[in-house]
């Protein structure tokens, strides 16, 4: 659906020439939920902004549902446009027009008649879930609703892609989820190829199917989003895994245990894939005389399953506690001893 | 009963069918001044802001052309730009007199002065929503007339308030060339013939005319801001 080659950017600005993208390759598939993450400068806006021309490559290629968009200019270019939608962190609405206003402009754009636009309107603002609120003005609604009319009118013209571009970044955690399982079940229904970048690792795990970690200007890694979270090859990857993998103030929390008289061994599990839903601790425990305590635990749900670690501290016979951690490793549960090993 | 005798002392020597004839002349001058003012100053400022750096029409020449002219117009005092004005409005018009005559000058004076409210409101529109249009497919004329004049209206119509308001000051100054109006009326019955109760009621007309107007002003701006 997507195809980029060898992709680059330069901005040349008084300090000289910053290269924001640099020969970047990527293939994005038909109905996939491709997430894109890195720090801030890592060059993601100035990628996204090429997939439609927001932003005008210095070098290569850029093709969406089969257009090559870098050689599209003036009508033909915005045609290949509204095939395209496309969200934004600060939502970019018009506050002169309603939400009903809002989601037709596109409408408008394109040509269709008022009683068509109509018809559309009232579809999308089903589809978003913001019944009752058409006539409202943007100043009138919440952070996430507005999101809604930024999806809604990113969808008006039935687009092949949609780009989101720190969509829930300013959002509350709840309202993030929230405007992410709209997205996904937009993506289930509309068969629709979504593109999101963000700087949260949690947004990745909730929605993506695969992931593309970006630093300065180059995709360091990419994959499979269980498998990047499984094998994080790269310092910077392993960094943005911890975000969801690790409850917060981990390390203190068990520091603080590590004092304690017979705190025994502490383990960290990380369960990847669907070995979250078996009762290991209970197997362990039957099998092996060792006693456990649960620490900490923070266990997520991926598109492609549970992922999450689980410490916990084990105590017992030096060699049968070895065996249980032999035990719990042929389960394909991955374990590190963190203390007492 | 003792204050209405006042007044009439007070506003013995004011005729007033002079006096409404002046307020009349007035109004017109500010109204149809008003009108090209708005037109022409959206245009001037549409200009100004679309040629310049980073925006739809960028165009050097262009922007530096419309920002001098926009400069020099400014800063002329009124007074003087009338007069520099007079043989383009005699070759005009065909005529000096009657408040007609000061409305070239009225409304090269004032579009400048407006055409760079219009830019700054324009400035204030959030690049987000440029951004929004331009990946919705949208044509320059769309973007302008969708969202360019409707996202800056309630800057617009303050500004065009304020102009307004300027507006009536130099229709006082127009009398100088024989336009009429309240402002020649309080200098020549007023000041000349020494009847300051003349001078004292053309300035009330003037206070009430100007009150209206930021009125009406703040009203439309009030409703159209829906942010
Ligand atoms: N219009 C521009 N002119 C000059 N330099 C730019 C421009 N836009 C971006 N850059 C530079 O390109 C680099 C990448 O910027 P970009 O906005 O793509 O980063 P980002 O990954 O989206 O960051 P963030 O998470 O903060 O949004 C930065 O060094 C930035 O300064
Ligand atoms: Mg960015």
């Amino acid at each position: 659906m997507i195809t980029l080659q060898k992709l680059a950017k330069v901005f040349n600005t008084k300090d000289g020439a910053v290269t924001a993208v640099d020969d970047i390759d990527l293939t994005i598939d038909q109905g996939e939920i491709f997430g894109v993450i890195g720090y801030s400068g890592a060059g993601k806006s100035t990628l996204i902004r090429m997939l439609n021309m927001l932003e005008a490559p210095s070098e290569g290629t850029v093709e969406v549902a089969g257009k090559p968009m870098h050689t599209l200019k003036n009508r033909q270019l915005r045609e290949a446009r509204q095939e395209i939608g496309m969200i934004f962190q600060h939502f970019n609405l018009l506050w002169s027009r309603t939400v009903a206003e809002n989601i037709a402009f596109p409408l408008e754009i394109k040509g269709l008649s008022k009683s068509e636009q109509k018809e559309r309107v009232d579809e999308l603002i089903k589809l978003v879930g913001l019944e009752g609120r058409g006539g409202s003005y943007p100043s009138q609604l919440s952070g996430g609703q507005k999101q809604r009319v930024g999806i809604a009118r990113a969808l008006a013209n039935n687009p092949k892609v949609l780009l989101c571009d720190e969509a829930t970044s300013a959002l509350d955690p709840k309202t993030t989820d929230s405007i992410l399982d709209l997205l996904v079940d937009i993506n289930k229904k509309l068969g629709l190829t979504i593109v999101l970048i963000t700087h949260e690792m949690h947004v990745i795990r909730k929605i993506c199917h695969r992931v593309a970690v970006m630093e300065n200007g180059k995709i360091v890694e990419q994959g499979d989003v269980l498998d990047i979270f499984r094998r994080p090859r790269q310092e910077m990857t392993k960094e943005f895994v911890k975000q969801v993998t690790e409850p917060e103030e981990t390390e203190e929390a068990l520091n603080h245990l590590f004092g304690e008289e017979g705190i025994g061994q502490v383990l960290q599990l990380t369960f990847v894939g669907g070995e979250t839903q078996r009762p290991l601790i209970t197997d362990v425990i039957r099998q092996f005389e060792v006693d456990i305590s649960i620490l900490q635990g923070k266990i997520s749900q991926t598109q492609h399953g549970s992922y999450g670690s689980l410490y916990i501290s084990m105590r017992g016979d030096k060699n049968t506690v070895k065996e249980a951690v032999d035990y719990i490793r042929a389960q394909q549960v991955e374990v590190e001893v963190i203390h007492g090993g | 009963m003792d204050k209405l005798i006042a007044a009439s002392a007070l506003f013995g020597e004011v005729n007033w069918e002079n006096m409404w004839d002046a307020t009349v002349e007035t109004l017109y001058m500010t109204v149809v001044a008003l009108l090209f003012t708005f037109i022409f100053g959206i245009m001037l400022g549409l200009l100004l802001f679309l040629t310049d750096r980073g925006q739809l029409w960028q165009n050097k020449t262009a922007h530096f052309i419309i920002g001098a002219y926009v400069n020099i117009f400014r800063s002329i005092p009124f007074i003087i730009l009338i007069v520099l004005l007079i043989p383009f409005t005699r070759t005009m018009l065909g005529t000096m007199l009657g408040p007609s005559a000061a409305l070239p000058a009225l409304i090269i004076g004032a579009a400048p002065f407006y055409a760079r409210m219009v830019e700054i409101a324009l400035r204030e529109i959030d690049k987000g929503v440029f951004e929004a249009s331009k990946a919705m497919g949208a044509t320059n004329g769309q973007i302008i007339r969708k969202v360019l004049l409707p996202e800056s209206m309630p800057a617009l119509v303050s500004g065009i308030t304020v102009t307004a308001i300027a507006l009536v000051s130099y229709t006082a100054m127009a009398g100088v060339i024989g336009a009429g109006g309240l402002g020649d009326l309080a200098f020549r019955d007023g000041f000349q013939r020494n009847n300051p109760e003349i001078t004292f009621t053309a300035t009330i007309i003037v206070l009430i005319i100007v009150f209206i107007l930021q009125f009406i002003g703040d009203y439309i701006t009030n409703k159209l801001d829906k942010r």
